[in-house]
């Protein structure tokens, strides 16, 4: 299978998302260039954390706007895979592909940190290789990342089990302590009604080897790519 | 002279957000002794000047606060134009 990552001015997980790809998990990626309208063909496409345009207006608030993503919600709407991490989650969340917004972090801090990350929700290709209730070490960098939706949305996107991930403590208790960012119901990473667009606020692509600290993160990316693969291999 | 228009967008949170840089600048308020201050909610505007000749602008300045300047889901804007 194939992942593209796309590199928008500002990105700078770009390179992190591609080598976790390519030297870890051992599988073909290309960068995907913002200007173009080509996604070269990649089964799933990754938006990755960074700064794009600079954060002007609102965090991915132009990126949106940008030819590359005309093609990626074409893609997605079509049925194709997309994950957004951190910045790509808000660029998700501003061109509708992702219902809500990712507002600025209720305590108005920069948050750089470990946090625990709990699955609850397995029937998605994201966590596909996860147990519901399995606990990750993930860690955020971020500013706005506080989800918000109005009332009854959030109603409806719990009863659609499309919350992958809720903030946790380190025993999976969901608690307002464990929340950092001031997230409705502790969300973490949602995903669309289909499940084929996830949204993350955490960084998996920063935890896939003993030597970052953690390789939670690779759960993530083992479950993308058993999901892919051929529907006999899933039993 | 130029006789451009102009309009100036206010883009707020949407009542019902919470706005911690208003509680906090509140905070601030209350702090200093300006206890009058009830409550405090931040925003944002925009300048715009417009082609004199410009065509169906007040569709044309919606659609620009709609797609671009606010974000639906979370703020909400007004227009004023001069």
């Amino acid at each position: 299978m194939k992942f593209g990552v796309v590199t928008f001015p500002g990105s700078n997980c770009d390179y992190d998302a591609y080598s976790a790809v390519k030297h870890v998990m051992g599988e073909e990626v290309e960068f995907l260039w913002h200007k173009s309208s080509n996604l070269l063909g990649s089964d799933l496409v990754i938006l990755p954390g960074g700064f794009s345009y600079g954060d002007y207006l609102r965090g991915g608030a132009i990126a949106k706007f940008s030819p590359i993503m005309e093609q990626v919600i074409k893609f997605a709407n079509s049925g194709g895979m997309v994950m957004g991490i951190c910045n790509g989650f808000q660029i998700l969340t501003e061109c509708g592909l992702l219902p809500g917004a990712l507002m600025r972090n209720s305590h108005l801090r920069f948050s750089c940190k470990y946090i625990y990350l709990r699955v609850e929700n397995n029937k998605n290709p994201y966590a596909y290789n996860c147990n519901v209730g399995d606990v990750l070490k993930i860690p955020i960098a971020h500013g706005e990342g506080n989800y918000y939706h109005y009332d009854g949305e959030i109603e409806k996107l719990e009863k659609n089990n499309q919350v992958i991930f809720r903030y946790c403590d380190k025993d999976g208790n969901i608690t307002p302590e464990a929340n950092p960012n001031g997230s409705l119901n502790n969300i973490g990473g949602i995903c669309n009604k289909e499940g084929n667009v996830l949204g993350m606020m955490p960084h998996p692509e920063r935890v896939v080897e003993d030597i970052l600290g953690s390789t939670d993160g690779l759960k993530i990316f083992e479950s993308i790519i058993a999901s892919l693969k051929p529907i006999d291999t899933l039993g | 002279m130029t006789n451009n228009k102009k309009a100036i967008v206010y883009v707020r949170l949407k009542e019902g957000v919470l706005d911690p840089q208003g509680v906090t600048i509140h905070k601030a308020l209350s702090q200093m002794g300006y206890n009058e201050f009830v409550s405090v909610r931040t925003g944002r505007f925009f300048e715009l000047e417009i082609e004199a000749n410009g065509n169906d602008i007040d569709k044309r300045l919606d659609e620009v606060c709609s797609k671009l300047l606010a974000n639906p889901v979370i703020e909400s804007y007004t227009v004023e134009k001069h």
